[in-house]
């Protein structure tokens, strides 16, 4: 319905907004206060909001905290990194050239529709450690979205600004830099942001099953030991950790773009 | 700048030479002839439009000329050097803007220097000299989507003749534009091509502005386009628009009307791109 409503101040919108949010952790609280059973859902062992903040607190005041966001951040970072790094080569070559094409692209379409987490047993065969096993699963999830997107930005360079660039003088590198790069970032950035995503979801998956720390190997600790609060803030962590994570791609996307958003530029 | 004012001013560089060039585009069963056998030659600081309908291969034209297109028969020549490929001698403008979005006006205009190896400095005093020179002043710090389409143009304009090309090369530059502006940059091109007299080869359809712009015309017929007249409008220099109403320019206007008459039945072909491929 399109039918102009009477505009309510942004205060009030925000104060909504923020009772929603309490209404959800209120429901929360009576339902496992209660012990609510639904049938084919219960909230008998989950714990509600009071403990899990209590356990929050003590997870911070500890210096476990530290050890296992560093080295969950550390594979992302690797893994991740990596994954920029080959992806956005692979990208450029598959984008730009059609031999290059031909012989990366086959391969990559038969790897694709395989799941990250699909991976794991062979990479934990494959790899000495179980570290560079994390690693590695977390470099395969971002790789195929960095790809694809990079390959799709290349590929659809709008000709006429080549063709324009190279009448002005252009070689091919200064048109691989001046123009290539610039008109591709935008879909790059969205591949990176797609791929920060799925690397976090492959690194907690990966961490449950073979990590020693890690923010992902702490929630499932805290399934086998029973601290069902810890569970709850092992999510909420793993939550912030990728909110966090993806603000940084796309806030650092917008200072590297700056024509996109003009208001900015005068 | 280091401006070549001395060559320039003599009018000995920018002549252009069409001899038998044939053009074909498509591949395969799909290939067509868009120019056959074109002689037409153009003298340096000379302002030629090049009339037709669409279609007609005007377009594919300039695109070999730019280099962007190879001829298929015939000799493409500019001051006795065979074409081969884009070049800043052979500056081009489209007709729809093809700035870089993400650059400012001031790094579009100073992209030419800038692949030329020229200092920041340099380039960008230069840059501002030539969007002084096109009407921009104080929009240097701006992206071309920021603009006017008319500014857009005279951006493109500026991009390149900073490169001081032997041939100002304008597929319909102005035929996106609105009526009022369109106007408005025709009487701004004259300006500049007053100020620096480049070999301008100008693709229309439009009968008004190739009278009003031209030293001379070129008429060339439908695919594949052939010359079917060369005109010399007489007016006088410098023009303004207050020329389009006067006699001998309707009676002019109303003869190369005759000449685009569509014959009985037949359709305007699909408009073809200096890049080759249909728009």
């Amino acid at each position: 319905m399109a039918i102009a409503q009477p505009a309510r101040p942004a205060g009030i919108r925000w104060v909504v907004r923020g009772l929603s949010i309490l209404a959800c952790i209120a429901l929360w609280q009576v339902a496992s206060v209660t012990h609510l059973n639904l049938g084919i859902v219960t909230f008998r062992n989950v714990p509600p909001p009071v403990e899990v903040v209590e356990s929050a607190v003590a997870l911070f005041r500890s210096p476990k905290l530290v050890a296992h966001i560093t080295s969950s951040l550390w594979r992302v970072f690797a893994g991740y990194g990596a994954a920029v790094v080959i992806g956005a080569v692979l990208g450029f070559a598959i984008g730009r050239s059609r031999a290059a094409s031909d012989l990366l692209q086959p391969p990559l379409e038969l790897l694709r529709p395989i799941p990250a987490v699909a991976w794991i047993p062979l990479s934990i065969l494959m790899f000495p450690s179980s570290e560079l096993s994390m690693i590695y699963i977390t470099f395969i999830g971002a790789l195929f979205p960095i790809v694809l997107n990079t390959v799709h930005g290349v590929a659809n360079v709008d000709r006429r600004l080549v063709a324009s660039a190279r009448s002005l003088g252009a070689g091919e590198l200064a048109i691989l830099k001046e123009v290539v790069l610039p008109g591709a970032a935008p879909s790059i950035v969205t591949g990176l942001a797609i791929g920060m995503g799925t690397s976090w979801f492959c690194l907690v998956t990966a961490e449950m099953i073979s990590g020693q720390f890690g923010i992902g190997y702490y929630t499932w600790e805290a399934y086998t030991l029973q601290n069902y609060a810890d569970i709850i803030v092992g999510m909420l962590v793993i939550g912030l950790l990728g909110m966090g994570s993806s603000w940084l791609l796309t806030t650092a996307g917008r200072l590297a773009m700056p024509w996109r958003s003009p208001k900015v530029a005068r | 700048m280091n401006i070549r004012v001395a060559d320039i001013g003599t009018q000995s560089v920018g002549r252009i030479d069409i001899a038998e060039v044939s053009i074909s585009l498509g591949e395969g069963i799909d290939a067509f002839e868009a120019v056959s056998g074109l002689d037409v030659s153009i003298s340096p600081g000379e302002l030629v439009c090049i009339l037709g309908p669409s279609g007609c291969g005007k377009s594919t034209l300039l695109g070999a000329l730019a280099g962007h297109l190879p001829i298929t028969a015939g000799r493409l020549t500019v001051d006795g050097q065979t074409v081969a490929g884009p070049s800043p001698d052979r500056g081009m403008v489209f007709q729809q803007h093809t700035l870089f979005p993400w650059k400012r006006v001031r790094d579009n205009v100073a992209f030419g220097p800038k692949m030329r190896g020229l200092a920041k400095a340099e380039r960008n005093r230069a840059a501002d000299a030539i969007l002084k020179l096109v009407g921009l002043s104080g929009f240097e710090a701006f992206y071309p989507a920021q603009l006017s389409g008319g500014m857009q143009q005279r951006v493109e304009i500026a991009r390149v003749l900073i490169n001081q090309p032997r041939v100002l090369l304008m597929d319909e530059p102005f035929s996106a534009l609105d009526a009022q502006t369109r106007g408005m940059m025709q009487e701004v091109l004259l300006d500049i091509w007053g100020k620096i007299p480049t070999t301008t080869v100008f693709v229309t359809h439009d009968i008004d502005e190739a009278l009003f712009l031209a030293d001379r015309i070129v008429v060339m017929s439908a695919r594949p386009g052939r010359v079917i007249e060369d005109i010399v409008p007489p007016f006088a220099r410098p023009r303004s628009q207050d020329l389009v109403t006067e006699p001998e320019f309707v009676r002019l206007k109303r003869h190369v009307m005759q000449l685009l008459r569509w014959p009985e039945g037949s359709e305007p072909m699909a408009r073809l791109s200096p890049l080759g491929v249909p728009t």
